[in-house]
């Protein structure tokens, strides 16, 4: 009798214990390196973890730049953690691949989100962004001022053609080494991501977004040459440094006073306030006739298709939307925090904080690269036609031949599970 | 052939170490340029970079960007899992090369000269093609630990050894070497009674230190700049290697001058492994040249 009161003791302690036990998730974040991103996201596991008993985040970073290869080699491998984050446009290619699962979030907690931090595919939530990143045209007051130039709104941003003769006044002053910066010396995702919403400006597109089905007629028609040709005459006339722009410069040739106006990210804008302070100005993209464009979308969190958890990986992910830690990382790392009040919390993104207007630029402007699964591979057709034509390749050529490699790009991936 | 003056051999001396100093210059110039700027700050260093400055130690020097490295990533663990897959695998592949190529040149079995061009053939396979066919074997190989059975390779050590022990390349330079070698000397052993194992152990092996060094220091150079296999193979951080750990350094504003730091700090065993070799390295370049 002793005996079986032990062991029916033994039992419900286990079950006891067991009952009480966590659930450990895995969740691999792409920021190793990153000081500040790292005591960021861990301080989120740690608060995650505190608060509840039912799961346990254990967290793995990667270095940014071996981040994407290390996931799809684990997916192939059947090595996937429970929580990921993911690149926004990359986004639809991992749900295609089946890397993804919905994200299983009450979709209200999102409703004030920025359209980027959000990552809808296929008409299913499956990533969501605690920020945004936005770029804008970056110059000085006081060079407004010395040559006459009027300061572009919201409401009224310059014209292509106004931009163009601005560029050729910065130009005929001699003061610049280039009137304008466009980074070409950041390759990869940058060229679509900064460039191709001023294609898109002008009427074009990477991709058909009506189907997805192919390029033709958007990246090579009468809107897409126009872009070209513009965007080659750019390099020809010496308005901006070419590919063979020295990293160096584009880190630091604006703040040198090399450069007149900068095409630049909002994380690059704390290091320009300091060199600059009040004379710093971030105007909107131009408007070449389709309405004023920048891109959107930076990284977000989604739930592995490998999680046998994901009521545990949303808990996580929907906890980590609290507006305190998206005004956290703002100030952190300088992006813009996902809601209006989340960007009332930050030093930078309050009304009347230095970096306010990029919020609004997002708001206004934010087009979101393709969301397709192929965008991976249009982004790096588009990144090298954009370069061909800047170092005199023929804009018609050049771009018949991008929609061509797009087009059997998508024909050999079925689609890529666009319905037609 | 009328004899060289004194005057014209001491010019020809001097304009030969002219060119070997240029040369020499060329080569030190990038480990210069890395170590002068690991001391500089990113903005001096940037401003540099146009100018000879870029290879000297002027202006604002410190070892802040070393701190700075140690605080971004975990420097240490990743010199050691490199230094320890490294030195595993080096000595490895040298005692499990030598024993095949000693095989193919010293055993006579039937298939050895067809196996032979088999393995010479996977020098012209560059890795890429079979990174992925040989992540899905190690993903599902069984493995008897201290746990007990184990299903999977990934984020171990032994992944980033196993396989690559045995190289077409490793094999190939044994067999070159052990060919040359008097084949009165090992007659002469199995003659006295030797075993093939100590014809292995006490004959060939003792006079086998040039290519030896040579293997070393090839199969070093690979294994430490290991990129792409222990990228795809191991997510945990505690198993990434040096190449990997770059990365860190790589963020939307790049420190470039803990980049210069991280590099000296992980080429530092390069250098003391190829110096430790160097005599070896050479005698064996050397005796190659030669008989070419």
């Amino acid at each position: 009798m002793r005996k079986l009161a032990l062991l029916a003791g033994t039992i419900f302690i286990g079950l006891a214990h067991g009952a009480s036990a966590e659930t450990a998730l895995k969740m691999w974040y792409h920021g190793a390196g990153n000081e500040v991103e790292s005591k960021l996201i861990n301080q989120i596991v740690a608060d995650f973890n505190a608060s509840q008993d039912d799961w346990s985040v254990s967290l793995e970073s990667f270095p940014q730049g071996a981040y994407n290869d290390s996931v799809v080699a684990a997916a192939l491998a059947g090595n996937l953690p429970d929580i990921l984050d993911v690149d926004g446009p990359v986004m639809p290619n991992w749900a295609w691949a089946g890397y993804l699962q919905p994200l299983p979030i009450d979709e209200s907690v999102i409703a004030d989100f920025l359209p980027g931090p959000k990552g809808y595919w296929d008409g299913k939530l499956y990533s969501v962004g605690l920020w945004d990143a936005a770029v804008a045209l970056v110059t000085r007051k006081s060079i407004l001022e010395k040559y006459g130039i009027r300061t572009p709104t919201l409401d009224k941003p310059w014209t292509g053609a106004e931009f163009n003769e601005i560029l050729a006044k910065l130009k005929a002053s001699g003061d610049f080494e280039y009137p304008l910066d466009l980074g070409m010396a950041w390759t990869g995702e940058w060229y679509p991501y900064a460039f191709s919403p001023l294609l898109q400006s002008f009427g074009g597109d990477i991709v058909d977004r009506d189907t997805y089905a192919s390029a033709d007629g958007k990246l090579n028609g009468d809107a897409a040459l126009a872009f070209g040709e513009w965007w080659q005459s750019l390099f020809k006339d010496g308005m901006t440094p070419g590919t063979s722009q020295d990293p160096a410069d584009r880190d630091n040739g604006f703040n040198e006073g090399k450069y007149a106006i900068a095409w630049n990210g909002n994380w690059a804008a704390t290091g320009m306030l300091k060199v600059y302070g009040d004379d710093l100005l971030f105007l909107p993209a131009p408007d070449f006739g389709s309405g004023p464009k920048i891109g959107a979308a930076s990284w977000q969190f989604g739930v592995s298709s490998a999680s046998k958890h994901p009521d545990g990986a949303a808990a996580f992910i929907e906890f980590a939307l609290q507006d305190k830690y998206l005004a956290a990382f703002s100030d952190g790392i300088g992006l813009i925090p996902a809601t209006p009040t989340a960007a009332a919390m930050t030093e930078n993104y309050k009304e009347g904080g230095p970096l306010a207007v990029f919020f609004d630029l997002s708001k206004a402007q934010a087009v979101l690269r393709p969301v397709t699964p192929g965008y991976v591979v249009q982004a790096k057709v588009f990144e090298k036609a954009m370069a061909d034509i800047a170092n005199g390749a023929d804009v018609a050529d050049t771009l018949d031949a991008a929609v061509d490699e797009i087009d059997s790009d998508i024909e050999k991936n079925q689609g890529y599970g666009h319905q037609s | 052939m009328a004899a060289l003056s004194p005057g014209n051999q001491g010019v020809r001396l001097a304009v030969r170490y002219l060119v070997l100093i240029l040369i020499a210059l060329i080569f030190i110039f990038p480990l210069l340029f890395m170590l002068m700027n690991s001391l500089k700050p990113t903005e001096q260093l940037l401003a540099d970079t146009s100018s000879l400055r870029a290879f000297l130690p002027v202006g604002d020097l410190s070892l802040d960007n070393y701190v700075d490295a140690f605080k971004r990533a975990p420097v240490g663990t990743f010199v050691f899992n490199s230094v320890l897959v490294t030195g595993v695998t080096v000595i490895a592949s040298l005692f499990i090369c030598s024993l095949a190529a000693f095989s193919f040149v010293f055993l006579d079995w039937v298939g050895r000269g067809i196996l032979l061009s088999i393995i010479l053939a996977t020098l012209i396979i560059p890795f890429e093609t079979i990174a992925i066919p040989l992540l899905l074997i190690v993903s599902k190989l069984p493995w008897f630990g201290l746990n007990g059975l184990e299903i999977g390779w990934l984020n171990t050590y032994r992944v980033q050894i196993i396989p690559w022990i045995a190289d077409g390349l490793t094999i190939f330079l044994f067999v070159q070497y052990f060919k040359d070698l008097p084949s009165e000397l090992v007659e002469a052993a199995r003659v006295e009674g030797a075993s093939w194992w100590q014809v292995y152990r006490r004959v060939i092996m003792p006079l086998s230190g040039p290519v030896l060094a040579t293997g070393a220091i090839l199969k070093f150079l690979v294994m430490y700049n290991q990129y792409l296999w222990p990228l795809i193979v191991v997510q945990e951080e505690s198993y990434r290697p040096v190449m990997v750990g770059l990365g860190y350094f790589f963020q939307l504003n790049v420190a470039w001058g803990e980049v210069m730091a991280y590099l000296s700090l992980i080429t530092l065993p390069v250098l003391a492994f190829y110096l430790a070799l160097q005599r070896a390295f050479i005698a064996s370049i050397a005796s190659t040249g030669v008989k070419g």
